[in-house]
């Protein structure tokens, strides 16, 4: 296979301050293949938005490197760095545009810094402004716009430069979950449209499970669990996943009390028996329902549920069975206890 | 009415001395500016959290300034005229009251454009710089930009300042309205034109700070109207 795109390698960060070292990434490796919408996924303190600003050493990474089409940024000078970055552009969380420039301004200002000459700067910035659908909005400013005409704005001044990579810094964060649901489309036409590969750094399983097709779960400065979205879904093998997945996009854990406690996951073809009624008709013994939802992921349905199942061993052990036979993936949460135990 | 006494006597005298206090007005604050703003702008830039933190050089001016700051107008004044005569030749005139009129206006100039500039979000900066911005584009381009109806409002304050700094020069023969005030006013207990020239100075202020107010607003695109 031919090299990633982006390449992080070993990376770690510490922060010095006065009294203590924070250190917030450890030994984090990661590829991202081109054309990829890749999801970094962490609780807040994660390290997530500085792993996102050492893919274009906006943060100096203290250990490792971090390359991209195989080119170490490492190595660079600041003037290569600077070049490079144009190649990488980036979006934010609250849009940072220039406030005191109009909207066809701040969609220039990346090509005046590109030296792209006044004229050819005007007539592209319009082209973007009409992709983003904000033509009419040019000689506005940034002020006189809603949240997600700003965070458009952005993106616009992002693609200005013809960039490679798009990084996103919890981009939807500050908006309202309509407005994000047009800003994760518009991104994902981006992607198809001009083959622009996408990190997308986020706390929201929903972001992750709307438009991307691979995932880094990012906890207390480590990697804990990387893979396809779907697959990390059907199957997180870590804590972190687990309370990602479980969480109904708002970062929070339902809580879930007691033992032998089970997740299955349903995907569109499981979900049309009944399996769970069927169950406890065929064993005749009840379980209970703690937690159940459904979600489109990548354009399936997947829907998932936590049970409680009897405390006799022996007729647990028939049931989990029986599920695994109606092809559903199971998991047996015995550390449900310390999920409940982390504090975020 | 007295003062309209006062004003057709004194007219061409107090319309004479406006005129040299305006000059030496908008000359100290425009060479003022030319030192504080290059001062201000490496306070801000070498500042802990600055494009390019550098301990040394922001201790360095940040102790000049306030160095300069701390010392009384009237006292700086005479404290370089050694200077003052070497630049302008002679020690009083209009000419010679704008040498300490930029020496106390400077710093105290470069402390107005750093408040002004480590007001800019910080996060525009970073967007900047991950456009592959160089510190010289995020300085003039971003912050100036970005800041300049503070910085207007910053421009308003340092003239009134420096107004009642050339006032006071009036003292050591600097010649305006302050010098007026004082050599036929206060020495001559004419207190009829002092109250008309203090008058004048009010409204000089007032038409400052409202112009300056003005033409803050109205660069200000972060307020929808």
């Amino acid at each position: 296979m031919s090299q990633p795109l982006i390449r992080v390698e070993k990376v770690s960060k510490i922060f010095k301050t006065k009294d203590n070292t924070v250190e917030a990434l450890k030994d984090i490796s990661l590829d991202i293949e081109k054309g990829d919408i890749f999801g970094i996924i962490g609780m807040s303190g994660a390290g997530k938005s500085t792993l996102v600003r050492c893919l274009n050493f906006l943060e100096r990474p203290t250990k490792g490197d971090v390359f991209i089409d195989g080119k170490s940024l490492g190595k660079m000078t600041d003037r290569q760095l600077r070049a490079q970055r144009q190649d990488v552009a980036m979006i934010f969380q609250h849009f940072n545009l220039l406030m005191q420039s109009t909207v066809l301004d701040n969609v220039c200002f990346p090509m005046r810094i590109n030296k792209v000459p006044g004229h050819n700067a005007r007539k592209r910035a319009m082209e973007l402004l009409k992709e983003v659908g904000l033509e009419d909005k040019a000689k506005a400013y940034p002020a006189q716009l809603s949240g997600g005409q700003q965070q458009r704005v952005a993106i616009a001044r992002a693609l200005a430069n013809n960039p490679q990579i798009l990084l996103c810094d919890e981009a939807t964060s500050a908006l309202d979950p309509k407005t994000t649901g047009e800003v994760l489309d518009l991104l994902k036409k981006i992607n198809e449209k001009h083959g622009i590969t996408i990190v997308i750094i986020t706390h929201a399983m929903s972001v992750v499970q709307e438009i991307c097709n691979k995932v880094a779960i990012i906890d207390r400065g480590v990697v804990a669990e990387v893979g396809n979205v779907l697959d990390v879904f059907n199957n997180p093998q870590s804590d972190a996943a687990m309370r990602l997945v479980l969480s109904s996009g708002s970062g929070e854990v339902p809580e879930m009390k007691g033992d032998h406690l089970v997740r299955i996951v349903f995907t569109e073809n499981s979900s049309y028996e009944p399996v769970v009624a069927n169950m406890v008709l065929k064993f005749q013994s009840p379980v209970n329902i703690m937690f159940a939802n459904t979600r489109d992921i990548g354009g399936t349905a997947q829907g998932q549920m936590v049970l409680q199942l009897p405390d006799d061993e022996a007729l647990r052990t028939q049931m989990i069975q029986y599920l695994k036979d109606r092809k559903l993936e199971v998991q047996e949460l015995s550390s449900m206890k310390e999920f409940e135990e982390v504090n975020f | 009415m007295n003062f309209i006494n006062i004003w057709n006597e004194y007219s061409d005298l107090l319309i004479e001395n406006t005129g040299i206090t305006l000059y030496m007005v908008i000359i100290s604050t425009l060479l003022a500016y030319l030192i504080g703003i290059p001062i201000g702008i490496c306070l801000v830039i070498t500042s802990e959290n600055g494009l390019r933190p550098n301990k040394f050089i922001y201790r360095l001016l940040d102790i000049f300034v306030n160095i300069i700051r701390s010392i009384p107008f009237l006292i700086l004044l005479v404290l370089i005229m050694p200077i003052t005569k070497l630049i302008v030749g002679q020690t009083w005139g209009p000419n010679a009251t704008i040498v300490p009129l930029v020496f106390a206006a400077a710093p105290f100039i470069a402390r107005m454009v750093e408040s002004s500039l480590v007001e800019v979000d910080h996060g525009v900066i970073e967007a900047a710089q991950s456009m592959g911005a160089t510190n010289w584009t995020i300085v003039w381009k971003v912050m100036v930009s970005e800041a300049r109806s503070s910085l207007i409002i910053g421009a308003t304050i340092a003239l009134a300042t420096i107004l009642g700094y050339s006032a006071m020069a009036g003292a050591v023969g600097g010649q305006g309205l302050g010098d007026v005030a004082i050599q036929y006013g206060y020495y001559r207990f004419q207190n009829d034109l002092t109250i008309v020239i203090v008058i004048m100075l009010v409204l000089m202020v007032q038409v400052m700070q409202a112009f300056g107010m003005w033409i803050s607003k109205k660069l200000d695109k972060r307020i929808t109207k």
